[in-house]
């Protein structure tokens, strides 16, 4: 959490010095929903998000060094520099991106999901989205499918109040998200996001029912982005004391006080990998910053696959 | 050889590779038990079970994103739209998450994807049901778009897309199912991107594609009657677009005609004739023209649909005037 939280005051850094191009969405204040999520699922589980992806990316296994590279278009970057911010992604992870147009997503997790049941492997798919997705096409037409076929789906609706600039109560007909999953039918529970054990508990709970084969679970995780939706947002729909409530129940100073409360002498532990992370995070900006440019030709690369006659 | 129609080639093409590679996949709307709307799929839900053959709710985002998300983890799936006219309401999942991922994810994934949907209109089934939309998704790079006409096409080329691995917009036509053609026997496969010469001539070049395949053979042989040898050029794939036999047949007639069944403003037409006036400007002998549908939302009224379609007395005439005949 702490690592995501330093990456993402990185990003903004380097946003601001022109060294990210494009949209940036921080996610400042949900860390404890990607890793919470993250350390409920296995191996052979399955994770797609939205555009608010670094911190899930991280969380999944990506390296900093390969996000800050993406982000700056470098050669070395998980895309080679193609994708960019909202685009990141890690087959080998079971990671399928970062997609960045809203609910867009949801449909190819059902996709995914159909390709585990009928393969009959064991894993699971958890699809990630924010409150605003809630409310296009995609979101419905998914979760329906989802329950009609019985997929083993976690639909993880990160609630963080806002779509954009728009509060949840002035976009949506119903307030709380799970309500939209009842009108499916669908199993579903919702957790506290800035506590990472209740993250955590949600997320195990909600992974083995998909797995059981009893079709799939939604979950809302009520949490709070600390800063702008992008780095363009002038943030005239919220007060400053609302973000201060927010700000103090920080996942991690929480979780900070957990531990500490748990057992007499961790404070140190935890200086010592605060300090960890700060080395971490430079060293990446370092490898990204110095990493080179994509070459021409990777202009013309990947339209099409190279194997017109494969089978797979 | 046998003769078949364009469903039983349709037909024959999925159940031979579904029977070799236990990765293909169906989906889509009344697909399954009711047998297809236009019963390709017809005894494919007996045969291969409901996990194969998986009939969908009224939901063309999730048929298509369903697809992609299957295609990316190793399945390959065909979704069915019922016609093209739905496929707007996908358009997102096709254009902007099938003919992306692929290079935003820098090679990374593949997406060896079909979706089928037949396109056209002159069914009487008014505006919203018979446009023939196909050069709009023939814009984006990524997409592949392919439209035969006959039934060995039809077999060859779905094989062929059944066996690639990039996403493949494949366009039938509604009113071209019954089409009967000869079908070579045995493994057959056509490639995605060539053109092909339908018929030899000297005097002028007609190029189309699809349904208006048969119209333009029709009007070459009109034409054949009043001593004007017309070549026929069929498309067959819009993007990417192999204009090489197009080219090689103007630099010999030194005219062409483009027939297409959509609109003509920035259609297939426009499309061939632009690369002709750049690729062959010096051989053209008169300026390309261009027979497509009237630039009208397409009426229910029999009689007007007709008028606003292009046809083979449009085709000739259109010939003899790049002839100056």
């Amino acid at each position: 959490m702490v690592a995501i939280r330093r990456l993402e005051e990185k990003s903004a850094e380097l946003y601001q010095q022109g060294k990210i191009g494009g949209f940036l969405h921080l996610y400042i204040g949900q860390e404890a929903v990607a890793v919470g999520m993250a350390a409920a699922i296995t191996k052979r589980d399955h994770v797609i998000t939205a555009y608010r992806d670094h911190g899930v990316a991280y969380s999944v296994g990506m390296s900093a060094k390969v996000i800050f590279a993406e982000m700056m278009g470098k050669a070395s970057g998980c895309s080679g520099g193609k994708g960019g911010s909202m685009h990141l992604v890690d087959p080998k992870l079971n990671f399928w991106g970062g997609h960045a147009i809203v609910g867009s997503h949801l449909p190819l997790a059902a996709g995914i999901a159909t390709s585990l049941q009928y393969q009959k492997l064991d894993g699971v798919v958890v699809c990630m989205f924010g409150d605003g997705a809630t409310n296009i096409g995609y979101f419905h037409e998914a979760l329906n499918l989802s329950k009609v076929w019985k997929l083993p789906v976690v639909w993880l609706c990160e609630n963080n109040n806002y779509g954009m600039g728009t509060a949840v109560d002035r976009a949506s007909a119903v307030h709380s998200m799970c309500q939209k999953a009842e009108g499916y039918g669908m199993a579903n529970a919702c957790v506290d996001g800035m506590d990472l054990e209740a993250v955590f508990a949600g997320v195990t709970n909600a992974a083995a029912q998909a797995r059981s084969g009893a079709g799939p679970f939604f979950l809302e995780v009520q949490t709070y982005r600390f800063r702008g939706h992008s780095m363009g947002d002038p943030e005239r729909y919220r007060s400053s004391e609302e973000i201060k409530k927010w700000q103090d129940g920080d996942p991690i100073t929480a979780l900070r006080k957990i531990i500490v409360s748990k057992r007499m002498g961790l404070e140190a532990d935890l200086d010592a990998l605060d300090r960890e992370v700060e080395v971490e995070i430079a060293a990446a900006v370092q490898f990204a910053e110095e990493s080179p440019e994509p070459a021409d030709e990777a202009l013309w690369q990947h339209v099409y696959s190279q194997s017109p006659n494969g089978r797979a | 050889m046998a003769t078949l129609t364009v469903r039983e080639a349709l037909s024959q093409a999925l159940w031979e590779e579904m029977e070799s590679n236990p990765k293909i996949i169906l989906l889509g709307e009344e697909i399954g038990v009711w047998g297809g709307t236009y019963a390709v799929t017809r005894g494919f839900h007996e045969h291969f079970g409901a996990e194969r053959v998986r009939d969908t709710p009224i939901s063309e985002s999730a048929i298509v994103g369903a697809a992609i998300g299957a295609a990316m983890t190793g399945l390959r799936p065909v979704a069915e739209l019922m016609t093209i006219n739905f496929a707007f309401s996908a358009f997102d999942m096709i254009v902007n998450q099938a003919a992306k991922l692929h290079y935003m994810f820098n090679g990374q994934v593949n997406l060896p994807l079909i979706i089928r949907t037949p396109s056209g209109g002159g069914r009487q089934l008014g505006a919203t049901h018979s446009q023939t939309p196909d050069a709009i998704f023939a814009h984006f790079p990524g997409l592949r778009v392919v439209a035969p006409a006959t039934p060995r096409d039809s077999k060859g080329m779905l094989k062929q897309a059944l066996r690639q691995n990039d996403p493949v917009l494949f366009i039938e036509n509604a009113t071209l199912y019954q089409q009967r053609g000869d079908v070579p026997d045995g493994d057959l496969t056509v490639p995605l991107d060539k053109s092909v010469l339908a018929r030899e001539g000297k005097d002028v070049t007609l190029v189309t594609y699809s349904k208006m395949y048969y119209a333009t053979m029709k009007a070459a042989e009109a034409l054949a009657a009043e001593g004007i040898q017309a070549e026929v050029i069929d498309l067959r794939c819009l993007r990417p677009l192999d204009m090489q036999p197009v080219v090689e047949s103007v630099k010999k007639t030194n005219r062409a005609v483009v027939v297409e069944e959509g609109w003509m403003s920035y259609g297939v037409g426009a499309e061939v004739s632009a690369r002709l006036h750049s690729e062959c400007f010096d051989y053209l002998d008169a300026p390309v023209k261009r027979v497509a549908q009237s630039e009208v939302p397409l009426p229910y009224n029999k009689r007007l649909e007709q008028m606003a379609l292009p046809d083979q007395e449009k085709i000739v005439r259109a010939a003899k005037e790049v002839l100056y005949v």
